[in-house]
């Protein structure tokens, strides 16, 4: 509140016109670098990789440096007092990563002008707030051309999270990319409505081979799907994380998170005093989607049909969506060579032609 | 050896002592906690229990977390007492804030003073409907209502991912599950500036007078009070076993469901997938930690918001994982619980009869 | 077609076995008087500490071990609060899952990540030969055959043993059992430690079973459905066995029905478990008098001898 911001703002002119001693102390002061997240560090997949970019930071500037966490913050009314908190302890830079805490660092940033946020996956900016997240759909494109090529029985198995155009935009870039190199593929969608139960993702991994499939993708944060995968002997991705550990012969690849270095410029942005706001969706080319080693299951026409794709994609050449489009009755809805914008991207909520069944509203 | 003995009547002193020394042995069991972990003990208390409420702004937030837990413990130890297990406070708590956003979100164009009585109206009638379904469950067909009332909570959780994702988002939104922004017509006011306090923590404190008038002055309520088996007190206040079952959980539907409303009223300010950290259930403890009397209630839950706010606390000064804190959390919960004994039990020396 | 009947019962068996393993303790808690609601922690340090033990020494069996003396020393803490201090049960209990959330945690911090090839199934040599009925049947690991002979014991042990009948008249009336010389904190503490076994056994299924790994609140509150369950089965043996796997069986079979592509919002279908356990729970519970008989009255209710 104004309170704080004041109070700050008081204590910064006191520094600066008691001496130089004292400003020479205040440069030298390490920049404070808080982290909001959503999920325990430990859940080895979506907060996870976020503090996997904390540590870089950590790592690239060391004493220069000091890192804040606080983990599971429920999406409610607790997570704008932790990012007050943070934001009135001295941080200068916070991220927030996760949808549900746009509102609230949106609402604290107002109230300080002079702390830097980053909020991930939300659309609402402000001169102090910039939003960054990360085109997996571009990752998706990769992995449907591969699972298009894989499969025998036409049927891949998609176990996803929750309604939300992120979820949806997978859906359909897997499937755009899966339908150019096998029309007759389909993919049957099942929603767990959670991100995070591992019993309830291996029964819905389970289900999905049950009926057909025989690779499974995932748009839900544990392995747990792809160790059904490898006991029953079919292919799958990972997600968030390589996660051949847990699928050493049924992982063909994974779609990694990587915000490192996004992570790092940004702080490197904060320290030398070039922040601004900003808003970036990075693809393939900024390295924010990576993919691991191919699995070695994956034949070498495969590897070659993906790599085509994941270059194609960084230099341009392709779009994951690209006319001609058909949506779930076979009509037209982008036109030959036409591609959507962001905007359509962003809020994205219905199917293409391929996937399975209505996508609940 | 020592043993437990049974006091002749329960002491007035240790009902006040017993806190006060389940906090000096939680002090001795952090001491030994974080010395092992390595955490400088000093720092680690000051983060606890001084640094979250040493600002106007951090009283303000003990005020909004311990607000829904104090209301429904206030409500549930009266149905606690009544013998009636009512663990779905969650879920009314859901249903109420989904109501009274459905007002809200209805008068999304009107600017008037009567918006946001009628999302307090429309919460009241959500949570009591979401309860009547274990009343009416276990009156008329003999269900349990632990089982009901436990299983709707999850029927309300993905109730509320349907209408966020569906009929309640926001058009403007980008399809993102969440609803509209709500007016100022239709948030409520703050208490003071520079803290996030509403007036739920206000109805907090006057549902606490309420239950100790309930429970002192009125028939009813001594009957409970005094008689520790629930029939046998309703016989004698001239109330049958299933009017009781439907007086428990409207009283809890009915404060849950508002103590929604203030979430999404208040502090929040839209309807969200997850509204709640699970205020519902952690108003059980909080209602058995007051000793399931009002006032008791009161400083239970401010205790208990003192904790969490303690643990978010310690994770940024001093980079304490949220496990360590979820364990400390649980230590403070059972010295507080383990220390009531001395209130009905004196701590005697077993020896051997003395030699006259 | 068949073998997709046969796959979905077998899903259905491991989604159905932990809920079986938690639910089984807590009835023979209840059945003693005692109410524990920190069911779900003790899953969760059962979990992690079977992991460990198996990770750590490559045998399953020890990590089976483990989870049932973790889950013991959980029940144990809770058993020393709520008998020997009279502590409230349900705040305990809650207490104890918030503890074993955090506990879990603590100890998991070094297994995240970390692969375990799991608990091999143990087929039941000629019988796992029987078509169909065999691989429906004889061919698990021995933690699924340990469940349906733990829920035998346990009706067996209720129904017919003198144990039993103290265990029951123990949870009807503390002071009646008191006044004919019943020990009934020892009682109350063995039928705890007993639920606590059970509940580590629950989460060394979890961990080594059903999704062999360990990540943080792995258990997902099957805790409290197990609790539920208890209720549902108007603490009889049998009929938590008839529970589980209901719930079990609409759980997975939702899902089906979502890959069917039934053209329902897929929040609704998952409301399904809990909407149906409603249901049939009110087309059993009308028999009021069946529910006295196996209600413990005493539930929930402290005891402490008064000579």
């Amino acid at each position: 509140m104004v309170f704080h911001g004041s109070l700050k703002q008081a204590a910064f002119a006191i520094a600066a016109v008691l001496s130089i001693g004292v400003v020479n102390a205040q440069s030298d002061d390490p920049t404070k670098v808080g982290f909001v997240y959503v999920g325990p560090v430990s859940d080895h997949g979506w907060t996870y990789r976020h503090d996997l970019g904390r540590q870089a930071i950590e790592a690239q500037f060391g004493d220069k440096v000091e890192t804040t966490y606080v983990e599971s913050v429920p999406e409610g009314a607790d997570a704008e007092r932790v990012i007050r908190n943070l934001a009135s302890s001295g941080h200068d830079l916070i991220f927030t990563t996760s949808f549900g805490f746009m509102n609230p660092t949106v609402k604290v940033a107002k109230d300080f002008p002079d702390v830097k946020f980053e909020h991930a996956t939300g659309f609402k900016r402000e001169d102090n707030v910039s939003t960054y997240a990360a085109r997996f759909y571009e990752g998706r494109s990769v992995i449907g051309t591969m699972a298009g090529m894989m499969t025998k029985t036409n049927t891949i198995g998609y176990i996803a999270s929750f309604p939300i155009p992120e979820v949806v935009r997978g859906i359909n870039a897997f499937t755009i990319a899966m339908r150019k190199v096998n029309p007759d593929a389909t993919v049957k969608v099942v929603w767990v409505n959670t991100w995070y139960d591992p019993g309830k993702e291996a029964d819905a991994a389970k289900v999905l081979i049950d009926q057909g499939a025989d690779i499974i993708t995932q748009h839900t944060d544990s392995p747990a799907p792809l160790q059904v995968a490898q006991e029953r002997g079919v292919f799958a991705f990972g997600q968030a994380s390589d996660m051949s550990a847990f699928a050493p012969e049924s992982q063909l690849t994974s779609i990694v998170d990587d915000w490192n270095s996004y992570y790092v410029e940004r702080t490197a942005a904060a320290i030398d005093g070039t922040w601004a706001s900003t808003d970036t969706w990075g693809g393939i080319d900024t390295g924010m989607v990576a993919f691991p080693e191919y699995g070695v299951n994956v034949p070498d026409d495969v590897r070659a049909a993906a790599e085509v794709i994941r270059e194609g994609i960084i230099d341009k050449s392709i779009h994951p969506f690209q006319g001609p489009l058909k949506d779930q009755a076979g009509e037209e809805i982008l036109a030959e060579g036409e591609i959507y914008d962001d905007g359509v991207l962003l809020g994205m909520n219905f199917y293409v032609e391929g996937v399975q069944g209505d996508l609940p509203k | 050896m020592i043993r437990l003995q049974k006091r002749a009547a329960p002491s007035a002193l240790m009902g006040y002592l017993a806190p006060v020394i389940a906090l000096f042995i939680t002090v001795l069991a952090g001491l030994v906690l974080f010395a092992l972990l390595g955490v400088p003990v000093l720092d680690a208390f000051h983060a606890f229990f001084i640094a979250p409420i040493s600002t106007l702004y951090g009283l303000g937030e003990l005020g909004v977390k311990a607000a829904p837990l104090i209301m429904i413990g206030v409500a549930l130890s009266i149905g606690f007492r009544a013998q009636v297990w009512n663990i779905g406070a969650e879920g009314q708590l859901i249903l109420g804030a989904i109501a009274g956003s459905a007002v809200a979100l209805a008068l999304y164009e009107v600017d008037a003073w009567y918006v946001l009585p009628a999302m307090m109206f429309a919460s009241i009638l959500g949570g009591m409907s979401w309860a009547a379904v274990p009343a009416l469950l276990r009156t008329r067909f003999n269900v349990n209502e632990i089982l009901t009332s436990l299983m709707l909570t999850y029927v309300a959780v993905l109730l509320l991912s349907f209408l966020v994702a569906g009929p309640m988002r926001d058009p403007d939104g980008f399809n993102f599950p969440e609803s509209r922004l709500f007016h100022d017509a239709a948030t409520l006011p703050r208490l003071w500036g520079g803290t996030r306090l509403h007036a739920g923590a206000l109805v907090a404190l006057g549902l606490v007078v309420v239950g100790w008038v309930f429970l002192t002055r009125t028939l009813l309520g001594f009957a409970l009070r005094v008689n520790g088996t629930a029939p046998r007190a309703a016989g004698y206040a001239g109330f049958n076993q299933g009017r009781l079952v439907w007086l428990a959980l409207m009283i809890g539907g009915a404060t849950a469901g508002l103590a929604g409303l203030f979430e999404v009223a208040g502090p929040i300010g839209q309807l969200l997938p997850s509204i709640s950290p699970g205020y519902g259930f952690t108003a059980i403890i909080v209602a058995f930690l007051g000793r399931l009397h009002p006032v008791g209630v009161l400083f239970a839950g401010l205790v208990m918001a003192l904790s969490y706010l303690g643990g978010e606390s310690a994770q940024i000064t001093l980079n304490l994982p949220l496990a360590i804190t979820g364990v400390f959390q649980g230590m403070l919960l059972f010295f507080l619980l383990a220390t009531d004994v001395l209130i009905n039990y004196s701590i005697v020396r077993k020896q051997p009869r003395p030699v006259s | 077609m068949n073998e997709t009947l046969l796959l979905t019962a077998l899903t259905i068996i491991t989604a159905a076995t932990p809920l079986v393993y938690a639910a089984i303790g807590e009835l023979v808690v209840e059945r003693s008087g005692v109410l524990n609601l920190g069911i779900e922690g003790m899953m969760l340090v059962g979990a992690v500490c079977s992991f460990a033990a198996a990770h750590y020494s490559g045998a399953a069996s020890l990590g089976i071990v483990a989870g049932i003396m973790a889950g013991m020393l959980m029940a144990a803490l809770f058993a020393f609060l709520t008998l020997k201090l009279q502590s409230s049960q349900v705040a305990t209990g809650l207490a104890l899952t918030i503890f074993g959330i955090g506990v879990s945690a603590l100890i998991g911090q070094s297994f995240v990540g970390i692969a375990y090839s799991g608990l091999q199934p143990l087929p039941i040599p000629v019988l796992s030969e029987i078509p169909v009925l065999g691989r429906l049947l004889f061919n698990h690991d021995v933690l699924v055959y340990g469940s349906f002979v733990l829920v035998a014991l346990v009706s067996w042990f209720l129904k017919r043993t003198h144990a039993g009948l103290i265990l029951r008249s123990v949870g009807d009336s503390h002071n009646a059992a008191h006044a004919l010389g019943i020990k009934v904190i020892r009682v109350r503490f063995m039928a705890t430690l007993f639920g606590g076994a059970c509940a580590g056994l629950a989460g060394a299924y979890l961990s080594m079973v059903y999704t062999p790994m360990w990540v943080e609140n792995m258990s997902a509150g099957r805790g409290w459905i197990a609790l539920a369950l208890v209720v549902f089965a108007v603490w009889q043996p049998g009929r938590l066995l008839l529970g589980a796997y209901l719930f079990g069986a609409i759980s997975i079979l939702q899902l089906h029905g979502q890959a069917l592509g039934i053209n329902v919002p897929s929040q609704l279908m998952s409301m399904l478990p809990y909407l149906v356990t409603i249901l049939v729970l009110v087309l059993i519970s009308r028999d009021r008098g069946r529910i006295r008989r196996n209600a413990p009255a005493s539930i929930g209710q402290a005891f402490h001898p008064t000579t």
